[in-house]
């Protein structure tokens, strides 16, 4: 028979306070004693040493050969308790964690339903531990190359902390150029350096760095592996440069008669030649051909291109090519899109020609853009007199998107600086809530509320080019209730800038599921825990960083980029990883090759034996996820820990049926 | 196993139950011959005269083999599964009814007085008087009486204890010789019996694995109805569309509906070690649904027009949950 030792934790007033833990300690040892129970303890915090060290004394002492805690969520402190377990020489995977807290304490009031509930959650668990093996971690070693996946700021960071660690890293970048949305912007807040000055120079770093393989113009197609060991297949889109050749020096571009508006990197308010950059600093500085804008594969004909091209660069017939890369950690830094604003018809984009939304507005202010930093109206010629900036546009409306994005309000009063600054207009900040946390942020709050910017509360109701008024001829009208006064107003403007939202990546889902990751309901990619594991996620060994896992601001994604690439090369220094043995194993003679469990495995674990016609399971791929243990029809799937005698006999421990008589009073 | 010189006992009994697993039984063609040649019939209410009396005057556990097809729908069937129970060595549950309730255990949706109306007061049933049946009735020669339906229908093992389960609906003839030989075999002491508890005369995988069909990886965008689409012969029909429970259901039956173009009902009840029958086959359909969108999905799943009928046809009694709330809160 079993030796079970019942653990019960106050975690101070968390579980005590609503749970008699006394009473549940106590029941454990008298009523559960014919399951194997022969100790029931209770301790006001059974993670700490203390609380530790009684378990570890009961399992030398009393020989215990099972031990179930009850406390907190096994997210939290599962391993504590198998680390004491074992340092007592218990297997660890032969103890067992009950949420009395989570699942009992926190969301019950009624102290005696709460404490009865403990105790049926303690006899489930009991239950369930006299069916645990004693199991080994799974031990694999770790590749020490990485891949990182986006080059904007969050990734090159990444990229960089890692490369100058001594370790090589494959930087892929989807466009042309890294930089990403920094480089598009002009200024930063709160600091107001310009977004190239910090950038540019990070940017070179990367892409002269003798560690970094940069893979422009690329895509992440398969990825195959776990842990230590990913295989990546990755799509190298033709240039139609040879970039071996090419020195960058641009006379393609400059003799390249197609200019096509450039709806990326500058968001639609300039244009770009057919071979182009997509700007000054690019890095690399090899250009691309925008094969469906170039006049040659559309009419056969002019190639001046490669008639100027100093060094016969150009290839025509260049082909995309497929590369695989073997690497041990995956750092995800994809960041995000912004939101439509014609999804807002009320705003009139798309309408209104001096309605702008926040990317076009950057780009108009940058040095280097279409207008020269010009902040002019469309017309291309006058400067506006008064600039309506419009927060949460997409956010945090319940139509869109609900979440904050975060940047906006920071952004809004970087612009509204901008905006005096350049032109002395008159500048109105609609704001929901100003939210102004971190550094230097509130004082540039301060700064910009003494320069005049008029502030107002409420949601913009709409913005037309109806006038009412002799003043409103010709003007935008911001209609809008200032909720701090009451009153509503109409406002009338020369220029509106949307600050958009910002959104996952159209395409976000796709890119979860080729990494094996999953997205929030939103779309951003689930970190592994929010507070303390933002950058994990719960696919070993792929990490995320910046905007990927939801909005933030420039130093977050730094941080963030930092961040992941200390966790990899945590990896990577310790050579080896032991692994969660928690597994599915396919029972062959039960498998009858049916294939419901094939498409469903989001690690790519499940492959099909075509001759022997079942089902395999690669045990160094799975997660131990569960989804085809819960889909096999025939039972033929059991999952390492979670077999279904393990659920089965929790449920029933649950349910009380195995609890033995009261006891007779002495 | 020898019974004093003699041959020994055999005997077959229905419950509730429609008749065929008996067919079944007579369809075994010559093979009964060695039922009649190595046993000694002594209880067949189908094929032969007995009374409930004589079997109660004879010696408990004298009766070597017993098969008992049919679910416990009335308290006559309980009575006579607990009396065959003392009076055998060993008791089969023969077929669907018995192992799982099958088609009567359906009715486990509704309570007792739900069925009674149902049969004797619909617009179908030509009862003006209201004539209801009775449990008990006094005549001038004295009280005579009928079976009490019970709350609820129960599988064999749900009422007394089963030493071997012959699934099937009926168990396929093939199996049911198979089962004979083997029993003969024992009786040679050329075989032994296998370990208490265990399926006989049936596979351990699921239908799936004696299908000829081709299969790949399972994407279905609809449910369809048989009659609504034109079958493909060779490709898994599940792949197709049409809910066929073969995923789920115990082989032993040479995957006979599915190849001949008609999906598998399951009537073999649910692979080895399986508790739920109906709660396996759902998450496995939930599994195959190529949609992310919610109301797709809805309307995907409106093509399973009578979800218990799809999902625990044979198996609603000996399943989890066992009855609808209103009959179990009787029983």
């Amino acid at each position: 028979m079993e030796k079970i030792g019942v653990y019960v934790c106050h975690c101070g007033t968390n579980i005590a306070g609503t749970v008699d833990v006394q009473e549940v300690a106590e029941w454990a040892a008298a009523r559960l004693k014919h399951r194997g129970v022969v100790v029931g303890r209770e301790y006001k915090f059974m993670c700490s040493s203390l609380g530790q060290e009684l378990i570890e004394k009961d399992i030398k002492e009393l020989g215990l050969t099972r031990v179930v805690v009850a406390a907190c969520s096994p997210h939290l402190h599962e391993n504590t308790f198998r680390t004491a377990c074992k340092r007592a020489g218990l297997n660890p995977y032969l103890c067992e964690l009950v949420s009395i807290r989570e699942q009992v304490s926190w969301v019950h009031t009624d102290k005696d339903m709460a404490t009865a509930k403990a105790m049926a959650v303690v006899s489930g668990g009991v239950e369930r531990v006299l069916h645990h093996e004693a199991l080994e971690p799974l031990k694999v070693s770790i590749h020490p190359d990485t891949l990182v996946v986006g080059g904007g700021i969050a990734g090159i960071q990444a990229a960089l902390e890692i490369a100058d660690a001594g370790y090589k890293v494959y930087l892929v970048e989807r466009e042309p150029s890294i930089g990403g949305h920094m480089a598009q912007f002009d200024k930063t807040f709160p600091t107001l350096d310009c977004a190239a000055c910090i950038l540019t120079p990070k940017m070179v770093q990367a892409g002269t760095h003798p560690n970094i393989e940069l893979l422009t113009w690329s895509e992440v197609e398969k990825v195959d592996g776990y842990v230590g060991n990913f295989s990546v297949t990755i799509r190298k889109k033709s240039r139609y440069v040879k970039t071996d050749l090419c020195t960058g020096c641009g006379i393609c571009w400059e003799k390249c008669p197609k200019k096509v508006v450039d709806d990326v990197f500058e968001a639609g308010m300039g244009t770009r030649k057919a071979i182009y950059t997509p700007f000054a600093q690019a890095v690399p500085r090899y250009p691309v051909i925008d094969r469906a804008n170039c006049t040659y594969y559309i009419k056969g004909t002019c190639k001046a291109c490669e008639k100027f091209c100093p060094t016969s660069a150009i290839d025509f017939n260049q082909e995309d090519e497929i590369i695989t890369v073997n690497v041990g950690n995956i750092v995800l830094a994809t960041g995000y899109e912004t939101f439509d604003a014609h999804r807002m018809a009320q705003y009139g984009y798309g309408r209104l020609p001096n309605v702008l939304t926040s990317i076009e507005f950057e780009r108009m202010c940058n040095a280097s853009g279409p207008t020269n930093g010009e902040i002019l109206l469309r017309d291309g010629k006058s400067k506006p007199k008064a600039v309506g900036i419009v927060h949460c546009v997409g956010s945090r409306d319940k139509n869109y998107n609900e979440y904050c994005s975060v940047i906006c309000c920071m952004q809004g009063l970087k612009f509204a600086h901008l905006v005096h600054e350049r032109t002395g207009a008159e500048v109105y900040n609609f704001y929901i809530d100003m939210r102004t946390p971190f550094k230097g942020y509130e004082e540039f709050y301060q700064r910009v509320l003494e320069e005049g910017t008029h502030f107002i509360r409420g949601k913009v109701a709409e913005i037309n080019d109806a006038p009412r008024t002799p003043e409103e001829q010709g003007k935008l009208i911001a209609q809008v209730e200032d909720t701090l006064v009451g009153v509503q107003m109409r406002i009338p403007l020369d220029m509106v800038i949307l600050s958009v939202a910002l959104e996952p990546r159209h395409d976000a889902k796709e890119t979860a599921k080729r990494f094996g990751l999953s997205c929030s309901a939103d779309g951003w990619f689930i970190e592994k825990h929010p507070k303390l594991d933002p950058v994990a996620t719960m696919t070993e060994g792929i990490l995320i960083a910046g905007c990927v896992q939801g909005p933030k601001d420039i130093p977050a994604s730094v941080a963030q980029g930092a961040a992941a690439a200390a966790r990899a090369l945590g990896k990577i220094h310790a050579k080896e990883i032991a692994l969660e043995p928690v597994r599915a194993s396919v029972i062959e003679e039960k498998c009858s090759g049916c294939r419901i469990c094939n498409g469903l495995c989001p690690f790519n674990a499940i492959s099909f034996h075509e001759e022997r016609m079942v089902t395999e399971i690669n045990a160094a791929l799975c997660q131990g996820c569960g989804t085809c243990v819960a889909a096999c029809p025939a039972g033929a799937i059991t999952g390492t820990g979670f077999s279904n005698e393990q659920i089965f006999a929790q449920i029933e421990g649950l349910l009380l049926l195995n609890v033995g008589e009261e006891p007779v009073p002495a | 196993m020898t019974v004093n010189g003699n041959k020994p006992k055999f005997a077959m009994y229905w419950a509730a139950s429609c008749g065929g697993c008996e067919i079944a039984v007579l369809n075994i063609h010559e093979k009964i011959l060695d039922v009649d040649a190595n046993f000694d019939v002594v209880f067949w209410p189908v094929a032969m005269d007995a009374k409930y009396k004589d079997v109660e005057a004879m010696e408990d556990g004298s009766i070597l083999l017993t098969l008992f097809n049919g679910g416990i729908r009335n308290d006559e069937n309980e009575h006579i599964a607990k009396l065959l129970r003392r009076k055998s060595k060993i008791l089969v549950a023969f077929g669907s009814c018995a192992n799982e309730g099958c088609i009567p255990g359906l009715a486990n949706l509704s309570d007792s007085r739900e069925i009674v109306s149902t049969a004797f007061n619909t617009i179908s049933t030509d009862n003006p008087k209201q004539i209801y049946p009775m449990i008990s009735y006094d005549v001038p020669e004295g009280e005579i009486h009928i079976p009490k339906i019970l709350p609820v229908l129960k599988t064999l093992d749900q009422v007394v204890d089963v030493d071997y389960y012959m699934p099937g609906c009926p168990p396929e003839s093939h199996q049911i010789a198979a089962v004979i030989d083997l029993v003969v075999q024992v009786l040679q002491g050329k075989a032994e019996l296998p370990p208490k508890g265990t399926v006989i005369g049936a596979g351990n995988s699921t239908v799936c694995d004696e299908c000829k069909r081709a299969r790949n990886i399972k994407m279905v965008k609809s449910f369809k109805r048989i009659w609504g689409v034109e079958v493909d012969p060779e490709l898994c029909l599940l792949e197709q569309g049409i809910p066929c429970n073969g995923i789920a259901t115990r082989s032993g039956c040479n995957a006979r509906c599915p190849t001949a173009g008609a999906q598998c009902i399951g009537c073999y009840g649910p692979a080895e070690g399986v508790i739920d029958y109906g709660a396996r086959l759902i998450s496995a359909f939930a599994s195959v649904i190529d949609s992310n969108d919610p109301e797709e999905i809805d309307r995907i799943l409106d093509g399973i027009v009578d979800p218990t009928g799809q999902f625990y046809r044979f198996n609603l009694a000996g399943s989890l949950l066992k009855a609808g709330k209103p009959a179990w809160e009787k029983a």
